[in-house]
């Protein structure tokens, strides 16, 4: 146990720092709430329009896709750390195994294609009904928005 | 930083912040991973390269899920702001019981 | 740097045999997308039967594994054994069953969309990649597989406001567990140094800050758990999210999710058995609580599926104390009980929420009590099977649920855990207040007219199929339980079985 009261003691000295800088800024500072300081800064400059203005919805599910399709370089990443110095047979092994792997991304890039989801052009696909969806979990791709098939 | 991360869940209302706190708390996990795989484990009968191997792969898997979270979650929080143009949790509140 | 490869583990030989189950089900649900995007907006019948062959394929992948001996593969990162072959043959077929009433469910909803087969079968493959590991990292990522198909399954009912509530509560509440449940892991593998159960003894020799952290570790992925397998201190998602899914969603959390969770609690309290001294108690008052609370709240619902839901709670109860059972007597109790008690659970609450999502009007469901009146008049199988399920739910005899209840009690009692017993008969006995209301109400006569409620084919299959499964698994109890030890020795609990089922 004697190895960890150093980290102890600091858990505590911050956790009583974060805790009195907060609330003594909270209890000592004046309040004084004028419209001036509560209008956004926006670089010394009169902020125009809402801060809660919402941006297009295209940037965020690009941006979504981006995080997704960004963090699957980092498996890629590990193992060509260990690729090159390794064995034949683990090479052969491995390459196929991530074949596989990018086949999956790849069936999932087709997915989000065929949806519109980077369709950048707002006449295209962009139509708000197939935008309010949510995009998939494990494996990249995004639940379409499909038209109810009726009287079937 | 999970402590951090679990208050913040608990007090804020908007599921935005609370979003972020618990990506807080997954980054203080990948930080305690990278941590222990950096300074051994607390027992001395591991195999020192299996050891550190299994942090940092562990690492990286939380990252993945942890975007994979962030998708799907904002995807969510985007489909309640568009149908209720509000977020926050407490006027969403149609279940109780 | 040669030396380093040496150290890192290859995964040299591979048992395909056992990894071929999980992997049907995820390259299924891959080939389900695809003709997902080859055929937009037509119906969805070829989707469906691809799924439920596929997931036939997986079962027989499954099922010709029992009995078969423990084994690991994949740098002992996939484990076989026993139990986790049952709860992967119980996941597949109830994917299949869920996947079998959903079309014509979500087509009265309006939300056929086709996407939802490719997230139910990922979703189910984590719960089977879950139940079949001893390696915490991979436990989780089932875990998270497992749920974020599930988040986005909860808001499916894009329209309705509760079905979007309900997949954000679902949502921020199990990313928070998750996100304990992968500290645990953590402080886990700092005492430890490793990801796999297995090596849990590592962190009990020597430094006693090991021990304090695998204590921490061990009890943070309780929390994590027990979130998932809705027990009592951390139950409160179950019946807002079970109310606002659709209803086939309901059926499929309500029984993969609970599954996927027991077998990694199953796992785990296994792994931690050495230390049982610090955490039995805790556990007992956890099933304890879970319990009486989801079996009392339960009777102030007027909402079937909270009921239901509250309902699944207290069944998570029940399932815990087999697992305490197993747990503190391994020689005396098998893990069959569990396993049975699973499988009960699965035809039954399955088969209910069948039966329930049959009253979906105007595309929306209502689920009050009284939505369900005048069942009787409309279509009497309907009306039938929610009886059999409620009996069987409420745990009389002959039925499935009664053998599962009385096997875990046996169990409870023969492991020395006597208050657990004695709590888990009584608050069957407050359930049985409950299921009596809702297959009552069933039967109250319709005097105002209503749009027919007629079960279609695929749900009429469904409804039969989960029967068959609840009157064979409760007829035929012997057998069952025999195969699901995948053994044919003889067990001890054998002649108390045939016994019974002579009188019953």
């Amino acid at each position: 146990m004697e190895s960890y009261i150093g980290i102890l003691v600091l858990v505590a000295v911050a956790a009583i720092v974060c805790v009195a800088m907060v609330s003594l800024s909270w209890v000592l500072g004046p309040k004084k709430v004028t419209p001036y300081k509560s209008s956004p800064y926006e670089c010394g400059v009169t902020p125009e329009g809402s801060a809660r203005e919402r941006f297009p919805i295209k940037f965020y599910l690009v941006a979504i896709l981006f995080i997704l399709f960004d963090i699957e370089v980092i498996f890629l990443w590990s193992w060509m750390t260990i690729y090159r110095d390794s064995e034949v047979s683990f090479q052969l092994f491995s390459f196929i195994e991530m074949l596989v792997y990018m086949s999956t991304w790849i069936l999932g890039y087709i997915y989000a294609v065929r949806v519109g989801a980077i369709d950048w052009d707002e006449t295209t696909s962009l139509d708000p009904a197939k935008l309010e969806d949510t995009v998939l979990p494990k494996l990249e791709a995004k639940p379409v928005l499909q038209p109810a098939t009726e009287g079937s | 930083m999970f402590v951090i991360g679990v208050v913040g869940v608990i007090i804020r209302r908007n599921p935005i912040v609370i979003f972020m706190c618990i990506e807080l708390m997954l980054n203080s996990v990948n930080l305690t991973f990278l941590a222990f795989a950096k300074y051994g484990p607390a027992t001395a009968n591991a195999d020192p390269y299996q050891h550190a191997m299994a942090g940092q792969m562990a690492v990286i898997f939380v990252m993945a899920v942890a975007a994979a979270e962030v998708a799907v979650g904002l995807g969510i929080i985007m489909m309640i702001f568009r149908s209720r143009s509000t977020i926050d949790v407490d006027e969403v509140n149609l279940l109780r019981g | 740097m040669p030396e380093f490869n040496a150290a890192f583990p290859l995964p040299r030989e591979i048992d395909f045999a056992m990894l071929m189950p999980v992997i049907m089900v995820l390259v299924t649900g891959m080939i389900a997308l695809v003709i997902e995007m080859l055929r937009p907006k037509q119906n969805n019948n070829l989707i469906v039967i691809f799924s439920i062959a596929g997931l036939m394929a997986a079962g027989v992948a499954t099922a010709i594994q029992f009995g078969q001996p423990e084994k690991t593969t994949l740098v002992e990162m996939v484990l076989r054994d026993q139990f986790g072959l049952i709860c992967q043959l119980l996941l597949v077929v109830a994917c299949a069953l869920t996947i079998l009433f959903s079309e014509t469910y979500l087509r009265s909803r309006r939300i056929a969309f086709g996407e939802f087969y490719p997230l139910v079968l990922w979703s189910t493959a984590g719960a089977m990649i879950m139940a079949s590991s001893r390696n915490l990292l991979v436990i989780f990522l089932g875990l998270e597989i497992l749920s974020i198909s599930l988040y986005v399954l909860a808001g499916l009912a894009r329209a309705e406001l509760r079905s979007e509530e309900s997949s954000l509560k679902y949502f921020l509440l199990g990313s928070f567990a998750s996100g304990f449940f992968l500290y645990g892991i953590a402080m886990f593998y700092g005492a430890t140094g490793s990801l796999d159960l297995a090596f849990l003894a590592n962190g009990l020799t020597g430094n006693p800050a090991a021990k304090t952290l695998l204590v921490f570790g061990i009890g943070l992925m309780f929390v994590g758990l027990g979130f998932k397998a809705a027990l009592v201190p951390f139950h409160q998602w179950t019946p807002d999210v079970y109310q606002g899914a659709p209803t086939n969603v309901t059926a499929f959390m309500a029984v993969c999710s609970k599954i996927g969770a027991i077998a990694a609690l199953f796992r785990v309290l296994v792994a931690a058995a050495p230390m049982k001294a610090d955490w039995l108690p805790a556990m007992m008052a956890i099933a304890m609580l879970t319990m009486i609370v989801g079996n009392a709240v339960a009777l102030l619902q007027k909402d079937v599926k909270r009921i239901l839901g509250y309902s699944s709670i207290g069944h998570a109860g029940y399932l815990l104390v087999g697992l305490l059972a197993y747990v503190n007597a391994p020689d005396q109790v098998s893990i069959a009980t569990t396993g049975y008690y699973l499988l009960s659970y699965t035809f039954m609450t399955l088969g209910a929420f069948a039966v329930i999502s049959v009253v979906t009007k105007d595309g929306r469901d209502t689920t009050r009590l009284e939505d369900l009146n005048g069942l009787w008049q409309r279509d009497r199988l309907a009306a039938v099977l929610l009886v059999v399920f409620m009996v069987s739910l409420i745990g009389i005899p002959p039925s499935a649920g009664f053998f599962g209840k009385f096997f875990i009690f046996q169990d409870a009692i023969s492991a020395g855990l006597v208050p657990l017993a004695i709590v888990l008969a009584i608050s069957s006995a407050i359930s049985v207040a409950y299921y009596l209301q809702i297959a009552r109400a069933a039967f109250v006569v319709e005097t105002e007219p209503r749009p027919a409620m007629r079960m279609s084919p695929a749900l009429r299959a469904t409804g039969l199929i989960c029967l068959l499964g609840v009157v064979l698994a409760g007829i035929l109890v012997t057998p069952v339980q025999r195969f699901l030890m995948g053994t044919p020795a003889e067990e001890p609990m054998e002649a108390s079985t045939t016994g019974l089922v002579g009188k019953g």
